[in-house]
């Protein structure tokens, strides 16, 4: 009985939330790469080099700046959350987000530059 | 001006799209003349009035008092006694539906009991610690308490924030932002005597941890209430109490 109900969504703090949400999910989705990447380490050099060659391509830089966009806009997003509910109310909550997510495709975009 | 007779300008008619029937009913198109100064539940009632008298729907007071005439109106939960059809209306058009996150009863009409209902379950009902016989206590309005309490007080039980909490429609236990704010008011009223009751009902399940912060209540909130504040602060407030091992987890 949603169908007609939409428009609300059209706002800087619900696509913040929702944006916390998946963001958490990818980072949760990485960590299994991430140990895998740690596990050949411990295989021996051969397999390591292997993997370093494969994370050397550019897609995989591309998408490693993914990877520091999603925890960076998750670390700013959980840390505006603990401020709302840990200190009283502050105003411009939207501002604050949009900044969250402005700092964190920054910061994706200056790593991008520094590994290609 | 004397002898000269009052005449709007002549205006297209709008395009109004009406929800009938029960949840699996469907929008039926109407054609209404555009007045100055017209609201949207001047067009549903001249549409009652004028070419269907079998369209349910609800109002009362038609001033933003009493909450009841609230219904989505272009995809957002509004009141629509107090939403001019010339701010909202697109194009000429007009799609109104019933509220969202509640049952339809018929057309505009929704069931507005699971609002009340989690309203008592978040015990928003005040607790009184003294009778009639005592003097009246005297509360002090600049009281950080009562500014608290104030600040969420002026609730005209519209439903609009419930429609617009995606929270509610994701999980059919949250309590929503309505009874949730309700019940941060009387945390801060200090005349109430139920509080630990109530910060055990609004910690459980569905309660205020469940809440997103999207302020998507906040938004639409048409008494410019905050509920995202009131729900931070029951956050803070439950997550005390139960440092303090006066409620369980
Ligand atoms: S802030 Fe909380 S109560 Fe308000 S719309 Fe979001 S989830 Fe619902
Ligand atoms: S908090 Fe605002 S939107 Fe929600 S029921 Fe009360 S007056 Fe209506
Ligand atoms: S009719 Fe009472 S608030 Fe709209």
């Amino acid at each position: 009985m949603n169908a007609y109900l939409s428009a609300h969504r059209a706002s800087i703090l619900w696509f913040a939330a929702m944006a916390h949400r998946l963001s958490g999910i990818g980072l949760a989705a990485f960590l299994p790469l991430h140990f895998l990447a740690l596990g050949l380490a411990l295989r021996g050099e051969a397999a390591l080099e292997g993997f370093l060659r494969w994370s050397d391509m550019g897609v995989v830089k591309l998408a490693e700046s993914g990877l520091v966009f999603l925890l960076v806009v998750h670390l700013l997003g959980g840390l505006r959350l603990l401020l709302v509910e840990n200190f009283s109310w502050r105003s411009g909550q939207s501002k604050l987000a949009a900044g969250a997510a402005a700092l964190a495709g920054l910061v994706a975009f200056l790593f991008l530059i520094r590994v290609l | 001006m004397a002898g000269t007779a009052h005449r709007e300008p002549a205006r297209p008619d709008l395009a109004v799209s009406i929800w009938r029937g029960d949840a699996g009913g469907a929008y039926a198109d109407y054609r209404v003349p555009q007045r100055a100064n017209q609201t949207v539940l001047d067009i549903v009632t001249f549409v009652q009035r004028e070419i269907d008298p079998g369209l349910s729907y609800r109002f009362s007071c038609r001033v933003g008092m009493c909450g009841s005439c609230a219904m989505t109106v272009n995809g957002r939960p509004r009141w629509t006694c107090r939403t001019h059809v010339s701010k909202v209306a697109k194009n000429g058009r007009l799609t109104i539906g019933p509220l969202a996150n509640l049952p339809v009863i018929k057309d505009l009409a929704t069931d507005m009991a699971p609002f009340f209902q989690k309203w008592q379950a978040a015990k928003g009902v005040f607790s009184p610690s003294k009778t009639r016989h005592d003097a009246i206590e005297p509360i002090k309005p600049s009281s950080p308490e009562r500014v608290a309490a104030d600040a969420g007080v002026e609730c005209i039980n519209c439903g609009v924030c419930y429609a617009a909490c995606d929270t509610v429609a994701w999980n059919a236990d949250y309590l929503g932002p309505a009874a949730l704010n309700r019940a941060w008011t009387l945390v801060n009223d200090v005349r109430d005597t139920g509080g630990k009751e109530r910060l055990r009902a609004v910690s459980a399940a569905g309660g205020c941890h469940a809440c997103h912060t999207h302020q998507s209540c906040q938004q639409h909130c048409p008494a410019t209430l905050n509920p995202t504040a009131s729900i931070a602060g029951l956050k803070r407030a439950t997550v005390q109490a139960w440092l303090k091992g006066e409620i369980e987890p």
